[in-house]
């Protein structure tokens, strides 16, 4: 053949992890100066694959090719050694160290430090000169933003002479502009020869960036297509195996009284940091709030102050009339009483007790409920009766109540906080993440089910990262951003842009209303 | 694949007796060859040193009474660390509550035994529990309220315990007539019953705590799983966060936890105290605090496996004693560094030989292929 060999190519790969089959017999040819999409659900084995390439794990069977050449990479410093990058989900740095610092980690080049800093000064300019990668090499990694912090990862990769970058879900912290930076940085990339491969789940980064793409299902790979040549839907269908409603039908809200009123919230933190100011919100029954913002922006402890898990630092919450600020009933105990739904953003850090099985965490904050308790003892039956009803009704698999909730897969996961929480029939129902690391057939199902309770006139609060789902299930939206509400907007006059401006604090109209039209 | 009950991820299922049954036998045979190559080592017969300590613990009925006896003591310990486990606690301060435990229970008996036995006997209970619960407080509230490390307040707690204990003694409860730091022995009306005085066995210092010991596993297992304050306790322990969301408090229940590990702690002052020596004396909880975390450790925090680990080393110090009457070269040392193996073994390298044991069970049982859901 006279054809270029491909970047990077991988042949015939097989994975198990014990009985799992997780990468069965994938082929791939990645070309050299291509940006290359894997996409896939959870669970789809992409992330798997990656580490082969990037020696993490060993293949059980299979080759890869670098530029045409066999290589056998068991351990990341050969991965490296054949000029492959990756720049992790969650960043590999040292906070503590400056950005120079932290590229030369492990590549100091000599006995004494300031020679390889001063050396490698000289190359991390020319660098980021090359490939427009402006950060302050002095500058303390704590104290950039992610957008830079990833920056810094993708740096390091290209300091030791990577030609493939391989980004695994890089966007899931950044804004809609800080993404768009990444992508034009992506480009330059591409131009300058590098080759990219970027593994997401997400279909509008693959149909914005990517050239050619790669789409997995459970551990096989099914479909090798240029992006050019599909769409959105194409690709979801072939991710999941069945055809998929990408946007929520619903009709307009009805929105009813006020149940849920917070009038110039205040917390401040351990450190002192005022993470909520003067948040003023209203929650009618028979609409859904969408809360967006990139995270870390005062939402998780709007979730925290509302659920009654942290005491705010002055303000007024009405739950249904009843003021909560300073009363001994704003506990997180309290409010379930009373008629409040908490799904917390993070269900492994909060949602469930992994180490209990599905029917113990179907009891997780219901525990001194009658139904639950017969004199002093918990009523096993009853819980395990609760949980299967749960299964049944949310579409659990297994459907085994007395699993451990940490042999669930993710979206089960969430459909067991989700079933708990609603299932106690609540008129307020806070809501974090509904469906972060969830597989989009349990996404349509979960947008679904709060639909559900909001046409059963529930008031319901989501807050979400994923811009494309607050616009998608909300009636309206209120921005967050560094702990204060920048807006509320009706999610029918919402566009990406003009609350990806929100998101980055900008509440001046003018140039709202110009981004919007 | 609806129906698929193993799932995409999760490796084949291992069945409980291999984790509960398998693992721990292949630790402690273990702990027994080491044992086994030192003893060949100083020049002795492992075999015969084995029999010796097997009949030792359980070869008459003498050897019986002493070894349950022993176990009492373990059991009463080995809950005490294990409720605290089921909190996340890591509770050192067995032997200081204890302590504790025996001073509530001597100070019933010194000064209530005009009392009938009848009333002496729940008295002394809750007198053992109450100052066993409270020496722990004090640890479990710096924990809840001011983030003290449990770990370093319970270990100060235990010589804060001996300092105390020895100072009563010393100064305030001795024997007047008495050379030795310790009180006047007990009314006799006040003593708990010995298990000679009601069965046809010989004279050992087996005693009626051996009942308390298996009633309170009971107790133990009902509280912490089918309760909701087991439930909530187990929360905190699993999952802090968690327990917050939920509306738990983790401060209220590490107190719980740590009073109830505490009172059962405390128990070994009544098997000691009331049921054997009479008497309040000095250094009489033996180091069965500290043993009793090795037995949480090997009883995976469950009152049945808590008693087969308090029964192994119930006749590990009976055996032993025996072990070291019977054969020259072995001595008291020695049967500490058989302890000292089976701790090893069965605490700190709990994990060395289960991914071999688990992996030959797959090879046995054979490639259960999954499909991915």
């Amino acid at each position: 053949m006279t054809l270029e060999a491909p970047a990077l190519e991988l042949r015939h790969i097989n994975k198990r992890f014990g009985p799992v089959h997780a990468n069965k017999d994938i082929s791939l040819s990645v070309s050299r100066g291509t940006i290359h999409g894997i996409i896939g659900e959870n669970g789809a084995g992409k992330s798997t694959l990656m580490s082969i390439v990037y020696g993490f794990y060993q293949a059980d069977s299979g080759d890869v090719f670098v530029d045409g050449n066999l290589c056998d990479i068991d351990n990341p410093q050969g991965s490296i050694a054949a000029g492959i990058g990756m720049v992790h989900q969650h960043f590999m740095l040292v906070d503590t160290f400056s950005v120079l610092e932290n590229v030369i980690l492990g590549v100091e080049g000599g006995f004494m430090l300031a020679d390889g800093l001063s050396k490698a000064r000289v190359e991390l300019e020319r660098l980021e000169q090359e490939y427009a990668l402006d950060v302050n090499v002095d500058a303390i990694v704590g104290d950039l933003p992610v957008g830079l912090r990833q920056r810094v990862e993708i740096l390091k990769a290209l300091y030791r002479g990577a030609e493939i970058l391989i980004l695994d879900e890089p966007t899931g912290v950044l804004t809609p502009q800080e993404a768009d930076h990444l992508f034009r940085i992506l480009d330059i990339l591409r131009d300058q020869g590098k080759t990219v491969i970027l593994i997401t789940h997400k279909l509008r980064e693959i149909m914005a960036i990517t050239d050619a793409v790669s789409v997995m299902r459970r551990g096989e790979m099914v479909a090798h297509v240029e992006t050019a040549k599909t769409d959105r839907e194409q690709l979801a269908e072939l991710m999941v195996g069945r055809s998929v409603l990408l946007q929520v039908e619903k009709e307009p809200a009805t929105p009813g009284e006020t149940l849920l009123e917070i009038k110039n919230l205040n917390y401040i933190d351990e450190d002192g940091v005022g993470r909520l100011r003067n948040v003023n919100l209203k929650l009618r029954a028979g609409e859904i709030l969408g809360i967006a913002g990139v995270s870390g922006n005062g939402q998780s402890e709007l979730l925290e102050v509302l659920g009654g898990i942290l005491a705010p630092a002055s303000g007024s919450i009405r739950y249904k009339d009843q003021e909560m600020f300073g009363s001994q009933d704003f506990t997180a105990r309290n409010l379930r009483k009373i008629g409040l739904g908490h799904v917390p953003e993070d269900r492994h850090r909060s949602g469930l007790v992994l180490s209990f099985s599905a029917n113990e965490c179907t009891i997780l904050g219901y525990q001194d409920n009658p139904e639950y308790n017969k004199g002093l003892r918990l009523n096993q039956n009853a819980m395990i009766n609760a949980c299967e009803m749960h299964i049944e009704k949310f579409d659990v698999r297994p459907t085994d109540p007395l699993l451990k909730a940490s042999g669930f897969s993710g979206g089960n996961q969430q459909k067991l906080v989700l079933a708990r929480e609603m299932e106690q029939d609540p008129d307020v129902l806070l809501v974090g993440q509904p469906t972060r690391g969830v597989d989009i057939g349990a996404i349509e199902f979960i947008h679904n089910q709060l639909i559900e309770k909001r046409d059963a006139g529930k008031a319901i609060l989501v807050v979400s990262v994923e811009i494309d789902e607050v616009m998608s299930i909300a009636d309206r939206i209120a921005v967050m951003f560094d702990g204060e509400i920048v807006g509320v907007i009706d999610s029918k006059d919402a566009t990406e842009t003009k609350l990806g401006l929100m998101m980055a604090g900008i509440r001046d109209t003018d140039t709202l209303d110009k981004a919007a039209s | 694949m609806a129906d698929a009950k193993v799932k995409f991820g999760t490796p084949a299922k291992i069945p409980g007796w291999i984790n509960y049954a398998i693992v721990p036998l292949v630790n402690l045979i273990a702990a027994f060859l080491i044992s086994g190559i030192v003893i060949i080592i100083i020049g002795d017969d492992p075999i015969k040193a084995l029999e010796v300590l097997f009949y030792g613990a359980f070869g008459y009925p003498e050897a019986i009474g002493y070894t349950l006896y022993y176990t009492t003591n373990f059991i009463f310990t080995g809950l005490a660390v294990a409720i605290a486990f089921h909190c996340g606690l890591f509770n050192i301060g067995a032997e200081g509550q204890a302590i504790l435990g025996g001073l509530g229970v001597g100070l019933i008996a010194l000064y209530f035994d005009w009392l009938p036995i009848w009333l002496i006997i729940p008295m002394a209970m809750i007198a053992a529990a109450i100052f066993g619960a409270g020496w722990a407080y004090i640890p479990a509230y710096l924990q809840a309220k001011r983030g003290s490390h449990i770990v370093i307040t319970t270990i100060m707690f235990n010589f804060i315990a001996a300092a105390l204990a020895t100072y009563l003694l010393v100064e305030v409860l001795i024997d007047s007539t008495g050379q030795s730091p310790e009180s006047r022995e007990f009314a006799e009306t006040t003593w708990l019953p010995f298990f000679h005085e009601y069965l046809t066995m010989p004279k050992t210092p087996l005693n009626l705590s051996f009942i308390y010991a298996l009633v309170l596993s009971a107790c133990f297992y009902f509280f912490v799983w089918h309760t909701r304050w087991g439930y909530e306790i187990r929360v905190v322990g699993q999952n802090e966060t968690a327990a917050r969301y939920a509306g738990i408090s983790p401060s209220k229940n590490i107190i719980l936890a740590m009073m109830l590990s505490g009172a059962l702690a405390g128990f070994v002052g009544v098997n000691e105290i009331q049921g054997v020596q009479h008497r309040l004396i000095l250094d009489f909880t033996g180091g069965y605090g500290f043993v009793g975390i090795a037995v949480a450790l090997m009883g995976r925090n469950h009152p049945v496996g808590i008693f087969l680990a308090a029964l192994l080393f119930g006749a590990l110090y009976q055996g032993g004693t025996e072990l070291a009457f019977e054969m020259r070269s072995i001595n008291k040392e020695l049967i500490v560094v058989i302890q000292g193996l089976i701790i090893l073994f069965s605490g700190a390298l709990e994990h060395m030989f289960r991914p071999k044991i688990e992996a030959i069970y797959r090879r046995i049982v054979g490639p259960q292929m999954v499909e991915a859901p």
